[in-house]
Order: structure tokens, then sequence, then C-alpha cells
């Protein structure tokens, strides 16, 4: 009997250690219920409007527009948010109550929870479907890798990057994009109708 | 039994000299201001590159060998397809044994951006951005830019027209240059970090504007490094490149921020 505990003491020991040895490595390994190209193998955190950390799998089960953008941008990135606005409008209220939108940051140094939510609130998105995140500065380049996304930093600050709109299925794999700006771009809203049957 | 160990044994220690020998190491490499054939905006080519440290040669295929045989996620076979194509690592013989025309000292090529990423921050380092790149590679072996030398130039191109299907050489089969960094040219192509940052205008209000080569637009190129055609070759490749993608002639070396010297 006394033995018995020690051998189980052991072996919590062992599992512990190989818990704390191996956990590190799962992180960053593939999650296998995955389909390989889902852009959720890639296991980042990212911090909401609202300073909610999760991964980029938050909306995993749900199709989902994605993009990048930065929230001090003049131009281009609010004309991206209105043409996700305008796109879904397009949507019956069904199928719009389906879908989820994230919007990640290429700009976390200046684009704080704060600053998300005041541009959060600016639009006037619903809050139950959208998010406004930014990544870890190390793992913007990573995101905007897995998305084919292209961005430069310009020395006033500045960003200069690809203004495009993907659609990720239920697992996270993309099945349709759009570089189509202020108007609803009518394949990509039959892929996003399609995908949200 | 005693023989087999001992040949074991003098085979080990054999293995460990050769890597020690040849094993890359981090260089201190001093910043400086130097122009670039990219502009940072439009105009201002005119770059300062902050002191950092460099692998002194590209990794080589032990090196990722090894690598692998500790993060068994980015083996061939298991790496997720969102990270690597379908010709990762192809000229292996096997997810963890080298082959033949990949040799032990050759640099690693059929590694994906984030394949070559994952290496370098295992090593607690980065992959280079690519005005660092650029600035090491303005080297010859007794000048720190030597871009203004029409036969320099010359030898890096006809590299350019040699490659494919040919063997690719050992790193260090070339002498070092002004920074004792070896195999900037004529090895391999090498992947920096910001490959995917190779589109120069302000904004990008045009449909498929960003899907150019805009280096090839008016004002993104400074006319005063158009002659530099070797480089402009790495940039439309890397830009042509997404994350995943593998190729026979393109490799990887990592960096570090460096200290700043007093």
């Amino acid at each position: 009997m006394k033995n018995r505990t020690w051998i189980s003491g052991l072996a919590s020991i062992i599992t512990l250690s190989t818990l704390l040895v191996v956990a590190p490595v799962t992180l960053s390994a593939n999650d296998n219920s995955l389909p390989p190209q889902s852009v959720y193998n890639l296991q980042v955190a990212v911090e909401d409007q609202l300073g909610e950390i999760t991964g980029l799998d938050r909306y995993k089960g749900q199709p989902v527009l994605l993009t990048m953008f930065y929230t001090s941008c003049p131009h281009v990135c609010p004309m991206l948010i209105s043409t996700i606005k305008l796109t879904e409008s397009k949507l019956s209220v069904e199928e719009r109550a389906r879908l989820r939108v994230l919007t990640i940051s290429i700009d976390p140094e200046r684009d704080t929870p704060e600053n998300l939510h005041q541009v959060f609130q600016r639009h006037s998105v619903d809050s139950g479907r959208w998010s406004m995140v930014r990544p870890k500065p190390g793992d913007v380049r990573k995101i905007a890798g897995v998305l084919g996304i292209k961005y430069k930093q310009l020395p006033d600050g500045e960003f200069s990057h690809t203004t495009r709109i993907i659609l990720l299925d239920r697992d996270g794999i993309q099945v349709a994009s759009t570089d189509q700006l202020g108007r609803p771009d009518a394949v990509f809203l039959e892929a996003i109708r399609t995908s949200l049957q | 039994m005693r023989n087999l160990i001992y040949t074991i044994a003098v085979l080990a220690v054999l293995a460990g000299f050769a890597q020690l020998a040849q094993a890359s190491e981090f260089v201190q490499i001093s910043g400086g201001e130097f122009r670039s054939v990219i502009p940072e905006a439009e105009g201002d080519n005119l770059i300062a590159v902050d002191d950092f440290l460099v692998q002194d040669t590209p990794v080589t295929n032990a090196e990722f060998l090894r690598f692998v045989l500790h993060r068994p996620e980015w083996q061939r076979g298991t790496a997720v397809s969102l990270f690597v194509d379908d010709q990762y690592l192809a000229t292996w013989d096997g997810p963890i044994s080298l082959a033949p025309e990949s040799g032990p000292q050759q640099p690693v090529t059929q590694v994906s951006w984030f394949a070559a990423n994952a290496y370098c921050e295992s090593q607690n380092a980065r992959l280079p951005s690519w005005y660092e790149w650029e600035y090491l590679a303005a080297a010859n072996d007794d000048m720190a830019d030597a871009r203004h030398l029409a036969e320099w130039r010359q030898g890096i191109l006809s590299w350019y027209s040699q490659t494919g299907g040919d063997q690719i050489a050992d790193v260090r089969s070339e002498p070092a240059n002004y920074y004792q960094v070896f195999d900037t040219h004529k090895l391999v192509w090498e992947w920096v970090d910001d490959f995917n940052a190779f589109l120069v205008s302000g904004d990008n209000r045009e449909q498929g504007g960003a899907d150019q080569l805009q280096f090839c637009g008016a004002g993104a190129i400074s006319m005063e490094e158009k002659e530099n055609y070797a480089i402009l070759m790495r940039v439309a490749m890397l830009s042509s490149l997404e994350a995943r993608y593998t190729t026979r002639n393109l490799g990887f070396r990592c960096a570090r921020q460096g200290e700043v010297r007093q």
C-alpha cells in the first residue's frame, strides 16, 4: 500500500514534469483536430478592444470575415470597415447572425485596447459578432504570412498594406477573398452565403 | 563488439570536431547609413541600419536537421500545410535524414518562411530584415560598399544565369566579405523577415495595386540604384513568394539585435 502511494506519487511527479517540459512545445505544435490548411493552426494570442485575450480561433465554428488594419489609418482602413459593413448589409438577418468579423491590427504598439475600442464605437459595429484585436508585435508578420497580406511601416508611422478581406469557413480555412473596396464584391458575397449554409 | 564501440566513439569525436570546425557563428555588424534599392518612403532611400548580429553563413542542412530532431512538428510529413508547401525539405532522404545532394555543410533549402522563422526563434534569434541583408550584401571582400564596382556587380550577376539544376556548394566555399560574413552572393537566395513588405506606395486604394510589383512603379525604386540588377532580382523573387513556399535555391540565415558599441 505504502509502495503504491509512493509509485503514484512518482507517477504524478513524472506526469507533472512531462507536462512542464512538453507544454511549451505543444502550444506551438499543431492541433490534430484542425485541417492542415486551417489558419487556426497558427497559435498566437490576440487582445481585443475590451482587453480580453484569446487565440485567433475565437470564432471557430462560425464563418469569419477577417482583415488587417490599423486605427490611426486615415483613409483606407475606415473604407475597409465600411466595405465589410456594406457587404454584411446585403445578407439576410438570419445569415448575418451567423457571420463573425475579426479585424487584426498591424500596429500593436499603438493600437491599445482603448484605441481599438474607440474605433469600434465610432463604426458602431455589432459587439456580439465583431471584434478588433492586436497581436503581439512579433506575431504580426506570421498572421500576415498565413493570410497572404503584405505590409510595410513607413517612416512617418503610417503603414502601406494590402487591403484584403478574407472569408474563413467554420474550420478556419480560407475559402474566398476580395480586394475590392467601397462596394460589395458579388462573387465574394456569394461565397459568404455558401459558407453560411 | 568492443571494436564497434570504439569505432562509434571515434566517429562521434570526429563528428564533434567537424561540427566545431564548421558551425556558423553570429558576428557583430556595425550599423550605418546606405542607399537601398528600396526607398523607405518615396524618394528617400538613405537607410540607417542599427548594429546587429548575424550568422556568418546560411543555416546548413546539419544545423536544420538538429532543429527538426528537437522539434518534430517541423519535420517533413508532420509540418502542417498552412506553414509549408509540398516540396518542404524534399531534397532530404527522409524526415530526419539528409541525402547526397543535400549534405551536412550545404545550406538548407526547400524551407518556408515559417520554418526559417521557427528555426531562428529556437536560436533566440530572428530573420534579418531586408535592409540588414542588403547592407551585408553590399560588401565585397575589402569594402563595406562595393556596389559602385561594375566588375564586381557583373560577377554576382553571372551566378544568376547559372543557377538551376546545379549542385549547391557547401557554405564557406568562397572567401568571407568585409564583415567576415560568407555566402551573401553566389550560393542561395535568402529569406528575410519582412519579405512581404515590398509594396512601397502609400495608400493602396487602387484595386489590384497590392499585387503588382510596385518597385516597377514610378518613384518606387531610386533611379540611382537601377544598375543593381542582382539586388533587384532578389526583391522581385522575394515579393513573389508566399510565406509557406519553398524553392531549391532559397535558404536563410538568422540575426539578432546587436549591442550598441561604446
